[in-house]
C-alpha cells in the first residue's frame, strides 16, 4: 500500500513538471537602491505609493506566482503600471528579477550565465513588441531572418526558413519590402514572424496588438488563434484589454499593482470576480462582444417535423401555448417556422405546412456574437434561430433571452453598487 | 588688494616644453610619417589630370546623390571653375589636408563615441575634455602644434583633427543613446552577444546621426586648413592669408570662392552616403 502511494506521487510530480511549461514562484522586483528595507514596510501592510514615498524605492513585482501550462495562451492583463510588463520581461531576464524563481522547462532562469541565458533567449523564447520594433535598416525579410543570423545559420538556410514563415503569415512576395513601407498590421506581423523564425517554445508577446486599429486588431486575434491552434506555442501575452484577454487567454491573471489579484479561466473571471478590483473591470467589459449566441439561446424545445400536417402544429402551438413553432425535418434540419394564425387557416383551407411556411428569418452561427443578434432581432418580428454549420437547428434566441443575458450581471454574487 | 596671479600659463609652457623634450623621436616619427602621407596623396591627385579627376569626382555625385543630375552638373562646373581660376593644385592640397584630418578624426572620435555611449563613465570622463575642445578659439590649437611639429602641413593636420573630433564624437554618443529602447530589447530578447548588439542593431540604426557627425567633421576639418594656413599649411587657405596681407581683395575672394565650391561638394557627397528610410 505505501508503495503504491509513493509511486503514484511519482507520477504526479511527473505529469506537473511537464505540464507546466513555466513556473514562476514568488516573483518580486523593486527598482531602486535599499531595497531590504523597503520590501519589510511593505510586508508590514504598507502600500506601494507609501513604500515609495518613504524609501524612494519602486515595487514592481509583488510575490508574483504562476503556472503556465504547455501549449496554453496565457494573459497578463492590468492597467498600465501595473507591472504586466516588468513581469513579461522577467521571464527572459530583459529585467533581473530582485527575488523568486522561474523555471521555464524546469531549468532556473535566474541562474543561468550570460552565455546559457543568451542560448534559451535564441532558441526558446521568442518576442513580440508593442510598436513592433523592427529594425529600419533592414528588409521585411532580414528582419525576419535576424534571430537566425544571430545564431549563427548560414544566410542561404536563414533566408529559406524566414520565406516559409513570411508565407505562413501572410507576407508571401513582401520581403524585399523596408518596414517603413507597411501598415501597422503587416508591420506586426513581420514582427511575429520574427519572433516564429528560430520555432521557439515560448512567444512573449508584449501589448503586441495593442498599436493597431480596432478591425485590423480582430483579424489578428482571429489569426493568432489560428496559428496557435497550427502550431501550439505557448503565448504569455500581455494586454490592457479585457476582451482581448477573454477571446485569447486559456488562463488570464489579472494584475494590480505589480500583484497578480486573480488567476482564472476566462469564464472565471467574468461570473465569479473575486474581489471588487476584478469586478470592477469586468464591468468593463462588453458583454454584446463577450457573449455569443450559444450564451443566450435556448434549446429548440417543441418542433414540428415539416412530414407532419398543420392539425399537428396546431395541435402543438395550443398546447405549449406559443404563437409560431419551428419546423425542422427528420434529420433535424432547420426549415423555417410557421405561425399559429397560419396554421389555423390552412387547417380550414385544407392546405399543407410547405405552402406557409415562413423561411425569411434570421439565422445566425452559435458564434454569433451578441451584438449582432440584437439588430437581426430588433429588425424582425419573430424570433433568431441558432443553426450550426451542419444546418441542424441549435437554440432559439428571444428579445427576453439577450435582455436577461445583459441583465445577469447585475446578479451576480457579489451584486454592483 | 591684489591677488597673486596663478602660473597657469607658466605651468601649460612648463609641460609643452617637457613633452617637446622627452617625446621628441615620437613626434618627429608622427611628422614624418603624416608629411609622407599628404606628399604622397597630393602627388597622386596631381598625376592624374584635372579635366580627369573633374569627371571622376562627378561621376562619384552622380551616384552617391542617387542620380541628381543638378547637383552633377553644378559639381562639375564648380570644380572647372576652380581649374580656370588657376586654384586647382592648391585645392587638391586642401582637399588632401581635410580628408587625411578627417579620417584621423573619425578614427579617435566614432570608437570614442562609442565607448562613451556604452559606458557612462567614459562619458562623463570625455565630457569635460570636449566642451574644451570646443570652447577654445581655435588659433591657440596652433601654438602647440607649431611648437610640437614645426611649420608646415603636419602641425595644420593635428590642429585640424583636434579641432574636427568633439561633434563627430558627440553625435556618435547621441545616436547610439537615441536608438529607441525596444530595438535594443529586440537584440537582446533574441540573443545577441554585446558586438552583435552593437554592430547589426545599434550602430546601424544610429548611423543617420553618426553621418551627421562625419559630415560637421569634414566641414569643420575644411575651415580649420584655411585657419591652419597661418602656420604654413598650404592650399586654399594661404592663398586667402596672402589676399589679406596684400588686401587684394579680388585674390582673396577667388580662393574663398574655391574653399565654398569644395565645402558645397563635399557636404552632399556625405549627406547622402546613408540611404533615408523614415523611422517607424
Amino acid at each position: 500500500m505505501e508503495g503504491f502511494v509513493i509511486i503514484e506521487s511519482v507520477c504526479n510530480k511527473d505529469s506537473t513538471e511537464s505540464r507546466h511549461i513555466i513556473s514562476v514562484k514568488s516573483l518580486t522586483k523593486v527598482f531602486g537602491h535599499d531595497y531590504e528595507k523597503a520590501l519589510e514596510i511593505h510586508r508590514k501592510g504598507r502600500s506601494k505609493k507609501e513604500v515609495y514615498e518613504e524609501t524612494g524605492v519602486t515595487i514592481a513585482l509583488d510575490n508574483v506566482s504562476f503556472d503556465v501550462i504547455r501549449g496554453e495562451t496565457f494573459v497578463l492583463m492590468g492597467l498600465s503600471g501595473s507591472g504586466k510588463s516588468t513581469l513579461l520581461r522577467c521571464l527572459n531576464r530583459l529585467i533581473d528579477p530582485t527575488n523568486g524563481d522561474i523555471l521555464i522547462d524546469g531549468e532556473d532562469i535566474i541562474a543561468k550565465n550570460s552565455d546559457d541565458l543568451r542560448e534559451i533567449r535564441r532558441r526558446k523564447l521568442g518576442m513580440i513588441f508593442q510598436n513592433f520594433a523592427l529594425l529600419p535598416h533592414r528588409t521585411v525579410l532580414d528582419n525576419v531572418a535576424f534571430g537566425l543570423e544571430i545564431m549563427g545559420v548560414s544566410k542561404e538556410e536563414r533566408l529559406k526558413r524566414s520565406e516559409e514563415v513570411l508565407r505562413m503569415v501572410g507576407l508571401e512576395g513582401h520581403g524585399a519590402s523596408m518596414p517603413s513601407e507597411l501598415s501597422g498590421g503587416m508591420k506586426q506581423r513581420v514582427g511575429l514572424a520574427r519572433a516564429l523564425t528560430s520555432d521557439p517554445d515560448i512567444l512573449l508577446m508584449d501589448e503586441a496588438f495593442s498599436a493597431l486599429d480596432p478591425l485590423i486588431r480582430r483579424d489578428m486575434q482571429d489569426e493568432l488563434l489560428e496559428l496557435q491552434e497550427r502550431l501550439g506555442k505557448t503565448i504569455i501575452f500581455v494586454t490592457h484589454d479585457l476582451d482581448e484577454a477573454l477571446k485569447l487567454g486559456n488562463h488570464i491573471a489579472l494584475m494590480k499593482d505589480g500583484a497578480i489579484v486573480q488567476i482564472g479561466t476566462p469564464e472565471e473571471i467574468l461570473t465569479n470576480p473575486e474581489n471588487a478590483y476584478v469586478e470592477k473591470f469586468v464591468a468593463d467589459v462588453d458583454l454584446t462582444r463577450a457573449l455569443s449566441a450559444k450564451d443566450v439561446m435556448r434549446e429548440p424545445g417543441v418542433v414540428a417535423q415539416c412530414t407532419a400536417g398543420p392539425r399537428v402544429a396546431m395541435h402543438l402551438m395550443e398546447e405549449h401555448d406559443i404563437p409560431q413553432i419551428f419546423i425542422v425535418t427528420r434529420q433535424h434540419q432547420f426549415k423555417g417556422l410557421v405561425t399559429l394564425e397560419d396554421t389555423v387557416g390552412a387547417v380550414k383551407a385544407g392546405k399543407g405546412i410547405p405552402d406557409i411556411l415562413i423561411t425569411a428569418i434570421p439565422i445566425v452561427a452559435p458564434d454569433a456574437s451578441l451584438g449582432d443578434i440584437i439588430t437581426l432581432i430588433v429588425e424582425g418580428p419573430y424570433p433568431v434561430a441558432v443553426v450550426d454549420e451542419t444546418n441542424r437547428l441549435r437554440g432559439v434566441i428571444s428579445r427576453g433571452a439577450i435582455l436577461a443575458a445583459l441583465a445577469r450581471k447585475g446578479e451576480g454574487p457579489h451584486g454592483t453598487t | 588688494m591684489e591677488l597673486p596671479k596663478l602660473p597657469v600659463g607658466d605651468v601649460v609652457e612648463v609641460i609643452v616644453k617637457w613633452i617637446g623634450t622627452y617625446f621628441k623621436g615620437l613626434l618627429e616619427a608622427i611628422s614624418d610619417g603624416l608629411q609622407f602621407i599628404v606628399s604622397g596623396f597630393e602627388d597622386i591627385l596631381l598625376v592624374i589630370p584635372a579635366p580627369v579627376l573633374i569627371l571622376i569626382i562627378s561621376v562619384l555625385v552622380w551616384f552617391v546623390t542617387r542620380h541628381d543630375i543638378k547637383m552633377t552638373v553644378l559639381t562639375a562646373l564648380g570644380l572647372l571653375l576652380i581649374w580656370d581660376l588657376g586654384l586647382w593644385e592648391l585645392s587638391m592640397l586642401t582637399l588632401v589636408l581635410v580628408l587625411i584630418s578627417t579620417i584621423i578624426a573619425l578614427a579617435l572620435s566614432i570608437p570614442l563615441g562609442i565607448g562613451a555611449a556604452r559606458s557612462d563613465t567614459l562619458n562623463s570622463a570625455i565630457k569635460p575634455f570636449l566642451d574644451f575642445m570646443q570652447t577654445m578659439p581655435s588659433f591657440v590649437y596652433l601654438i602647440p602644434a607649431v611648437i610640437f611639429f614645426g611649420l608646415g602641413s603636419v602641425p595644420g593636420i593635428i590642429a585640424t583633427v583636434i579641432f574636427a573630433m568633439p561633434p563627430a564624437l558627440r553625435l556618435t554618443n547621441l545616436g547610439i543613446r537615441q536608438v529607441p529602447v525596444e530595438l535594443v530589447e529586440v537584440a537582446d530578447a533574441f540573443g545577441c552577444t554585446s558586438r552583435q548588439k552593437l554592430f547589426k542593431v545599434q550602430i546601424p540604426v544610429a548611423l543617420p546621426t553618426i553621418m551627421t557627425g562625419v559630415n560637421q567633421c569634414i566641414m569643420l576639418a575644411l575651415s580649420m586648413t584655411v585657419i591652419a594656413s597661418m602656420i604654413g599649411a598650404g592650399g586654399l587657405g594661404y592663398q586667402v592669408l596672402v589676399g589679406i596681407q596684400r588686401v587684394d581683395i579680388g585674390m582673396g575672394f577667388e580662393a574663398g570662392l574655391a574653399i565654398v565650391i569644395l565645402a558645397i561638394i563635399l557636404d552632399r557627397i556625405t549627406q547622402n552616403l546613408v540611404p533615408k528610410y523614415a523611422n517607424k
